[in-house]
């Protein structure tokens, strides 16, 4: 009410300030709607030239505008059980992978499930120790980061602050084209091209290992680490840069010294999403990583993530066995591991959210 | 303290590892495609396109594939257009900020960034086996659909946001109420920006591989679907199947080249669509 009265008492106000001065002109608008009967003008507007307009008087306070109001507010109502939507299938998502996947700790314990050494899932008894797989997510992760981390930054940065207009405009399609790859084309490239590549050039029995799949998975997270990062350069106030440059530093100084610094927010926010993205990546790792559930020594052992496991063996699980339930706790440990990283990217980027220009 | 020609030399040093890597990221696009356009040509043509797979699939074409496919990405879209602007619609529209909107964009957030494998695994347990659609279009295109909501209910507020105030207050001015206003001119101005969207999302739907593996994919059908409770052949699918599984893999390798080529095209094309569709219009809004 209160930004109604404002508006009010401000007729000419029709500041740019989003939502607020919305709403301000609603409320604006019910108020002198609903006078417009106490200075009889129902009349005047009734016998209107366009006799089709509805009455406004009546449109708000009569009979019809009961219906109205009731009517919108039944509105509002179904938009924003729309909009808990996602947190709907967020919570059917959680509910149904711990109902499916919960009843493996029957035969197998938390810590034994974690820290197990051996996944031989179809044995008898079976053998559910998920080490392996944790370690060859983590392996592979760690290797694709080490070469797409810097790659991603250095191209961000190139888009931000180097390239002129009409490179941008080409560079930006080309970095979102990459993200939009189909998954399984690259996991192909790694199996007909990579592959062969690597098998002769290390002179090993095969090309499907930890190395290829980082490489692969490498091309995926370079888009999703790139944009970020770009749009967080893309936020640095020009003050800053204009301030470092007046000082005498080079352009490279001011990228290194000063832009840089304070977007590292931005840039950390975007390594944990892609990460995280990285985590989840299931045709990649699926079909180049090798398959091996052994805990790696080398880069070109061939491991066994736990998306791959996951695809791989889905297929093959009787259903409800203790297989079955096994591959859905795995699924919980994934959806953790990324909600987590989601979680803690969200909070980097609210808590150290560039926010003026006086901030660094 | 460093001269300043020295100062220069780090630059120029430092911009060039910067271009070698802008450069490193245009070239590993163009290697992708060009390998797939260079062997894939060759394996195209219209029987390739248009007929069954014969010989448990080393020879014939990848029609149901192709048909298969679009049934999944237009139900996706079917599930998670509406659904998505209507959430977009209550954020900017409705919402006045608190903790609604907080748990709601957390959710949306988190979504996002839930692994595709875990989609899939979610949509068996949930549609396939509980409600017992088993393995069908309609599982996967709701599996997909809630895979893409994301991507719709941001780009449907970017489209939103990007509709001038000013007509908001216009039509609420000549007595319009909220809804009216919604409908009537909020939402035919963002038109151009949610069908945006619904392109980007489309050719998320289309790559997608891990989602519809367990949910509506099958090795092979020798019909198309008759129904929406029919499993179906999928491209990305196909690809892993051909490439992975089976004897004849050498044997089907220009199948595969043709498969991807012809996946690879959809998806870009339809990506290359949206993002010039984007393009053109913040250049109109600027």
């Amino acid at each position: 009410m209160y930004q109604g009265e404002r508006a009010i008492r401000h007729p000419g106000f029709t500041g740019s300030f989003g939502c607020d001065s919305f709403h301000g002109a609603e409320h604006t608008m019910k108020k002198t709607m609903i006078q417009v009967p106490s200075f009889e003008s129902a009349n005047l507007v009734d016998r209107a030239a366009n006799a089709d307009a509805p009455a406004l008087g009546d449109a708000w306070t009569g009979r019809g505008g009961y219906r109205r109001r009731t009517r919108e507010s039944a509105i509002r109502l179904i938009f924003l059980l729309t909009a808990l939507f996602s947190i709907t299938a967020l919570g059917l998502i959680l509910f149904f992978l711990f109902r499916e996947g919960v009843p493996v700790f029957k035969i197998v314990s938390l810590q034994d499930f974690l820290l197990g050494r051996e996944w031989y899932p179809t044995d008898d008894p079976p053998a559910l120790g998920i080490f392996p797989l944790i370690i060859g997510s983590i392996a592979v992760i760690t290797v694709s980061c080490i070469g797409a981390v810097p790659l991603a930054v250095l191209t961000a940065i190139f888009i931000a602050e180097i390239a002129g207009p009409r490179m941008k405009e080409i560079l930006k399609p080309v970095v979102e084209l990459l993200a939009s790859l189909p998954s399984v084309v690259i996991g192909f490239i790694g199996m007909v091209v990579v592959a062969p590549f690597l098998q002769r050039t290390f002179d090993i029995p095969t090309g499907l290992n930890l190395l290829n799949a980082s490489l692969m998975l490498g091309i995926m997270t370079v888009p999703t680490i790139c944009s970020i990062s770009e749009d967080a350069m893309y936020a640095v106030p020009r003050e800053l840069r204009e301030a470092s440059l007046a000082l005498g530093a080079t352009q490279w100084e001011t990228i290194f010294r000063v832009v840089l610094p304070a977007s590292l927010s931005g840039i950390a926010t975007a390594v944990i999403l892609g990460i995280s993205r990285a985590i989840g990546e299931t045709m990649v790792v699926l079909m180049v990583a090798g398959g091996a559930a052994i805990v790696p020594t080398s880069l070109l052992d061939p491991v066994r993530p736990m998306p791959a496991s996951i695809a791989a063996e889905m297929g093959e699980a009787p259903f409800q066995s203790e297989h079955y339930h096994a591959l859905f706790a795995i699924a919980i440990v994934l959806f953790l591991i990324t909600f987590a990283f989601n979680l803690i990217a969200d909070q980097i980027s609210h808590k150290y959210k560039q926010v003026g220009s006086a901030t660094l | 303290m460093d001269t300043l020609r020295s100062r220069y030399l780090k630059q120029k040093i430092a911009f060039a590892v910067v271009r070698v890597s802008a450069t490193m990221v245009c070239l590993t696009l163009l290697l992708v495609v060009g390998f797939v356009f260079f062997h894939g040509w060759k394996a195209i043509s219209w029987t390739f396109l248009t007929e069954m797979p014969l010989d448990s699939m080393t020879k014939g074409g990848i029609f149901p594939a192709i048909v298969g496919t679009f049934f999944l990405t237009f139900g996706a879209i079917a599930v998670a257009l509406p659904i998505g602007v209507a959430s977009a619609v209550y954020l900017n529209e409705y919402a006045r900020g608190g903790r609604t909107v907080r748990i709601i964009r957390l959710g949306i957030n988190n979504l996002a960034g839930v692994p595709s494998v875990v989609f899939g695994l979610f949509g068996l347990g949930f549609f396939v086996v509980f409600l017992k659609f088993g393995s069908s279009v309609l599982s996967g295109s709701l599996t997909l659909g809630f895979l893409i909501l994301p991507v719709i209910i941001g780009t449907s507020e970017e489209a939103l946001k990007s509709v001038p105030q000013t007509y908001r207050e216009a039509s609420l001015g000549l007595g319009a109420t909220k809804w009216q206003t919604i409908y009537k001119v909020v939402l035919p101005a963002a038109f151009p920006g949610i069908l945006t969207g619904s392109i980007l999302g489309i050719g998320r739907a289309a790559g997608e591989t891990a989602p519809i593996m367990f949910t509506a994919a099958t090795f092979y059908t020798s019909r198309l679907p008759g129904s929406i409770f029919d499993e179906v052949m999928a491209l990305p699918y196909h690809i892993y199947v051909l490439a992975t599984a089976g004897t004849h893999i050498e044997k089907t390798r220009p199948l595969q080249y043709g498969t991807a080529l012809v996946l690879i095209c959809l998806v870009l094309g339809v990506s290359l669509t949206a993002i010039l569709l984007r393009s053109r219009l913040r250049r109109r809004r600027n």
